[in-house]
């Protein structure tokens, strides 16, 4: 990722074919925006790379830490705290933060992203495991599973819808903070907003903004599809 | 049905000085329980809450670990075997029934079956031969989901589960519980009729004393602070509560629920004289003299009972055909001593012809004849299952 391009203002803004004046006035041009689509191809990716491998991680060290938890009670305040502490840092001071530590680049903004993630989904995975009603744990118990199988044949599935509407929710909050990777150095569409000159240019905002939402979109809508297959108790009605 | 040779036999259980004390609190949860429950028979924990019934029913398959004295289960300490494998071979109905939404209920049927690693053909008949032990269609109930049937079908699934394996032990804590009572009545029967056949060792939690008598061959009834009051069958309990908790417990019209625990095969009738049209009046007063009720009944052919002869039907050579009354209502051997009583009430009379499954006279029933034997000392009362099986209760 680090090593795409920069686009710099000279190579970007001011290459402009087509509508030549609605360009120079920063305008909404569609001749510009369909003769330059592609120059949005590589941000598009390093996006989707930064947004996720954090929420990848995120949610595989919240799940882990959500079942430590789950066994052991007295660690959900915490770690509860813990985690709502990162959750208070805003973005921005989170990149800046991180950047002496971690350096200028991708693995900076992927910590900080993965972080956000990781508070996010953690909390579901604890409300959604201690959802799971009573009598069906008891039930689980009282049938001779062991606690490793009343966890993972009961309690985790009963908790996946409460888990993916966290991994949602995690999924759209990132693609956005992910627009402000730019701040630690990392790639991504942010990139595009990052100077005056860009932010300025409404057809590039509207572009970077579109694509910014819809990958938002494709993502909840690719968890919605994934929980509708993990879960088909929920749709079973009343006959 | 499963093959009777392949079917556990049922396992004694006993409870031997048990007790659950939990730390930092002065009374014990269960203080020193002992009681045996033959192999085959249902016992039923009954109390008001707190009184530890729940608990003792949750020490026997170590979902609670007793803290002093021993329970056995053929013989065998429950202490001496892992909790998981215990809970495996003990069946385990609780009131909310606890099925997993996430499940099938094939699935959840083929629970414990899962867990003991057997084949999935194996699985899939077992699963299909449950459903229909309990009353349910398996070709359309196999694929549903819990949140897809009514209280009454989820209770049976509950049920199917927790037979699975076909264990020797079930333990049910208020099953009927979460169900209305026209339903629970229903679900009762059905499930005293099962019990005749599978005769399994039941320990059964209630709080409601009426299921208590209905459903068991003993009943313990428990005190708050986990002390046993009595033990006894429940005609015993009524007839001769041990205690004043208990005496209360019952209820004063414990003498009334009593009756819910005889048939009327079980008591002495009363002897009556009958006649057909045309027989000799000498010989019928005869006959009426010499049984317990004065009045002669008329009878037809096939000894079927028709109704009181009027005194001028005598006054003749012949008997004649005029009724005081038609016989109504006419009782059965097999009706509930409670069900006879209220019909008598029902037609404002004092007795009522008795009739075998043929419909044949056998004798009266009358309202002294209930009420001696409602006062009498508790001799062969059949078991609830015994009074389930031949399907006279209410919904036959």
């Amino acid at each position: 990722m680090s090593a795409a391009p920069v686009i710099a203002e000279g190579g970007f803004v001011r290459d402009r074919s087509g509508d030549a004046s609605c360009v120079a006035d920063n305008g909404f041009c569609p001749n510009w925006i369909v003769d330059n689509l592609d120059r949005y191809w590589d941000p598009l990716l390093e996006h989707v790379v930064l947004v996720v491998v954090s929420v990848g991680l995120g949610f595989a060290i919240a799940v882990a830490l959500g079942l430590v938890a789950h066994r052991q009670r007295w660690l959900v305040t915490p770690l509860t705290g813990v985690t709502s502490a990162i959750y208070t840092i805003p973005s921005p001071a989170m990149f800046l933060l991180l950047l002496p530590v971690s350096g200028r680049g991708d693995l900076t903004a992927i910590i900080a992203l993965t972080a956000y993630t990781q508070v996010i989904i953690f909390r579901n995975v604890v409300n959604g495991l201690q959802g799971v009603p009573a009598d069906v744990v008891d039930a689980a118990a009282g049938t001779g599973m062991t606690a490793n199988q009343r966890l993972f044949r009961i309690e985790v599935p009963l908790a996946l819808p409460e888990i993916l509407a966290g991994l949602r929710i995690a999924a759209a909050t990132t693609v956005g903070l992910a627009a402000l990777a730019f701040l630690a150095g990392a790639g991504g569409l942010g990139n595009q907003l990052s100077t005056a000159s860009l932010i300025t240019f409404k057809s590039n905002v509207v572009v970077a903004g579109v694509l910014v939402t819809l990958l938002a979109a494709v993502l909840d809508l690719l968890v919605l599809l994934l929980q509708r297959r993990l879960t088909p108790w929920e749709r079973a009605v009343a006959a | 049905m499963p093959d009777p040779s392949d079917r556990s036999t049922a396992e004694p259980l006993e409870f031997c000085e048990a007790t659950k004390r939990y730390p930092g609190s002065a009374e014990p949860a269960v203080d020193g329980l002992s009681l045996e429950v033959p192999a085959g028979e249902i016992c039923v924990l009954v109390g008001p809450s707190g009184c530890g019934k729940t608990t003792a029913m949750r020490m026997v398959n170590r979902m609670i670990d007793i803290t002093a004295g021993d329970i056995r289960l053929g013989g065998r300490s429950v202490r001496d075997r892992k909790p998981e494998e215990l809970r495996r071979h003990i069946g385990y109905v609780i009131q909310q029934i606890g099925l997993f939404p996430h499940r099938t209920v094939a699935d959840n049927v083929a629970t414990v079956p899962k867990l003991l690693g057997w084949d999935k053909k194996r699985i899939a008949a077992r699963v299909d031969e449950l459903l229909e032990l309990v009353g349910l269609d398996p070709r359309v109930m196999r694929k549903r989901y819990p949140a897809q049937l009514s209280g009454g079908q989820r209770q049976r699934v509950g049920v199917a589960r927790a037979l699975a394996i076909d264990p020797p032990v079930m333990l049910m804590d208020e099953p009927f519980g979460a169900i209305d009572p026209i339903n629970r009545e229903r679900l009762q029967n059905e499930f005293l009729r099962l019990q005749a056949e599978l005769r399994k060792t039941i320990v059964f939690v209630t709080h409601d004393i009426d299921e208590a008598i209905k459903m068991g061959d003993r009943i313990a009834v428990m005190q708050v602070g986990g002390r046993l009051e009595q033990y006894a069958r429940p005609a015993e309990l009524l007839m001769a509560p041990a205690t004043e908790f208990v005496e209360d417990f019952v209820g004063a019209d414990r003498a009334l629920k009593r009756l819910a625990l005889q048939r009327v095969r079980d008591i002495d009738l009363w002897t009556v004289g009958t006649c057909r049209v045309g027989e000799p009046t000498s010989e019928v007063r005869k006959r009426v003299a010499e049984a317990d009720l004065e009045f002669p009944l008329l009878i037809d052919d096939r000894q079927r009972p028709i109704g009181w002869l009027s005194e001028r039907a005598l006054l003749g050579e012949r008997v004649r055909d005029e009724l005081r009354s038609r016989a109504d209502p006419v009782v059965e051997l097999d009706d509930i001593l409670r069900d006879a009583l209220s019909d008598l009430l029902a037609k404002e009379t004092m007795y009522g012809p008795v009739v075998d499954a043929r419909g044949r006279i056998v004798g009266v029933l009358s309202i002294q004849v209930i009420s001696h034997a409602v006062g009498g000392q508790p001799g062969n009362v059949p078991s609830p299952t015994e009074l389930a099986e031949t399907g006279t209760n209410e919904d036959g």
